[in-house]
């Protein structure tokens, strides 16, 4: 049953690849700005450079978080896929896992790429990926509470920012906190083991939060 | 109730195997309420639902799989083609069907040559169509109909009409809300009337 939930979904964002596109676009686009901005001064990119990555790959997730449960809601397949014989929190799961492929890999992908600008040495480039490739499902299945919770709302897209965004700020001090670390020449592994920790918790709690939310907002 | 509004209250309605209900009522009555509480979708304000004796919230999943409902959303996705629509909605049921079968249905509900169209391209009747080869490929007792006449032609009504026959005469029940009459030659019909 997941597979074909998370199989519908992938097949789904690949007919609709703009739109994936545009979330990685984005995400470059405002990483890219800040070196530009500065200017060539190493020392003070490298310091900025966790920050900015992070604070970036949230904000570039949340333009597709209200997707995730937006188009389903508006063709009545949202329904139907409450409709089926599973428990809710898998056909959740399913759609949070292929959000976290299609709208986060990517960019876990091209951020050792972008990261060059700010003058990183290779090894925190890969301390950089290790944060997002940890960090980045936490963005999805916190994500998807909101999504569901602001699901038919008008406005439902600040209204998601205001709701998750506070909630993804243990995620950004560890993910960020890691790949400082690595640039100030300490070990990351702490934060990186804190974020592993924050993942496995959201995890556990979220799919049944947003599975809750989503029958409160298809009453 | 929808927001303040009690839309029916002293509802007692008990349907045996082999039944079709008829729901009928002016707009805002209730009838698409009543379908959503029925499925589950909608927590009633009082009183229960009960399948086989048991209420439909404890039964949970159990119960879900007996029920097929179609609502005034299609509930297809304009991106896949019809053959994928139905195909991935039988799989998430759990009663997958295989791609040559999945067209032979769909040439049975008319859409004979459009099978591999996205949906986006096909008439809002076709689509009605799309998921009423739901129920054609579907093995579940209780069938909940919203508008299902809606947009159709005459010979799609009259598809409709005798697949809620062979349903019924089956021994399943169905529960149609529509404005249209609909006749059937078998089985139990029993009417329904909701008021504002």
């Amino acid at each position: 049953m997941l597979r074909w939930i998370v199989w519908r979904d992938l097949m789904l964002a690949w007919r609709r690849r703009a739109d994936m596109l545009s979330t990685v676009f984005f995400f470059v686009i405002v990483v890219s700005l800040f070196p530009l901005g500065i200017g060539p001064e190493t020392q003070l990119l490298r310091t900025i450079a966790p920050g900015v990555v992070w604070v970036a790959a949230l904000l570039a997730s949340m333009l597709s978080l209200g997707r995730l449960f937006a188009n389903d809601y508006q063709d009545g397949t949202l329904e139907q896929l409450l409709l089926t014989p599973q428990p809710l929190f898998l056909v959740v799961l399913g759609k949070t896992l292929a959000h976290w492929i299609v709208a986060e890999v990517p960019l876990v992908l091209i951020a050792p790429l972008v990261g060059v600008q700010f003058d990183l040495s290779s090894e925190t480039l890969w301390i950089l990926f290790a944060s997002l490739l940890v960090g980045t499902p936490v963005l999805s299945l916190i994500g998807s509470v909101g999504a569901a919770l602001t699901l038919g709302l008008r406005g439902g897209g600040v209204l998601i920012s205001l709701l998750v965004l506070p909630l993804y700020i243990p995620a950004l001090i560890f993910g960020a906190g890691a790949v400082e670390a690595s640039v100030m020449g300490t070990s990351p592994t702490a934060h990186l083991s804190l974020l592993g920790a924050f993942a496995i918790v959201s995890l556990l709690f979220s799919p049944w939060a947003t599975a809750a939310a989503l029958r409160i907002s298809l009453e | 109730m929808r927001g303040d509004r009690r839309l029916f209250s002293g509802l007692d309605l008990s349907v045996s195997p082999g039944t079709f209900v008829q729901l009928t009522g002016p707009n805002g009555s209730g009838k698409t309420s009543l379908l959503r509480i029925l499925c589950g979708l909608l927590a009633p304000a009082e009183g229960r639902i009960t399948w086989n004796g048991a209420d439909i919230r404890s039964l949970g999943e159990e119960y879900v799989a007996q029920v097929t409902y179609l609502g005034h959303r299609h509930g297809i996705k304009d991106e896949f083609s019809a053959v994928e629509n139905l195909r991935i909605s039988n799989a998430l049921n759990g009663v997958p069907v295989s791609a040559a079968h999945a067209g032979e249905v769909l040439r049975q509900v008319g859409l004979a040559g459009r099978e591999s169209l996205p949906a986006r391209l096909l008439s809002e009747g076709q689509r009605r169509r799309v998921g009423l080869a739901r129920l054609l490929v579907c093995s579940t007792k209780l069938w909940l109909l919203d508008e299902i006449l809606t947009s159709l032609d005459k010979g799609a009504v009259s598809l409709v009409r005798s697949l809620i026959e062979n349903h019924v005469a089956g021994g399943g029940i169905a529960i149609v809300a529509t404005h249209q009459e609909l006749e059937l030659s078998t089985g139990r019909t029993e009417r329904l009337e909701l008021t504002t």
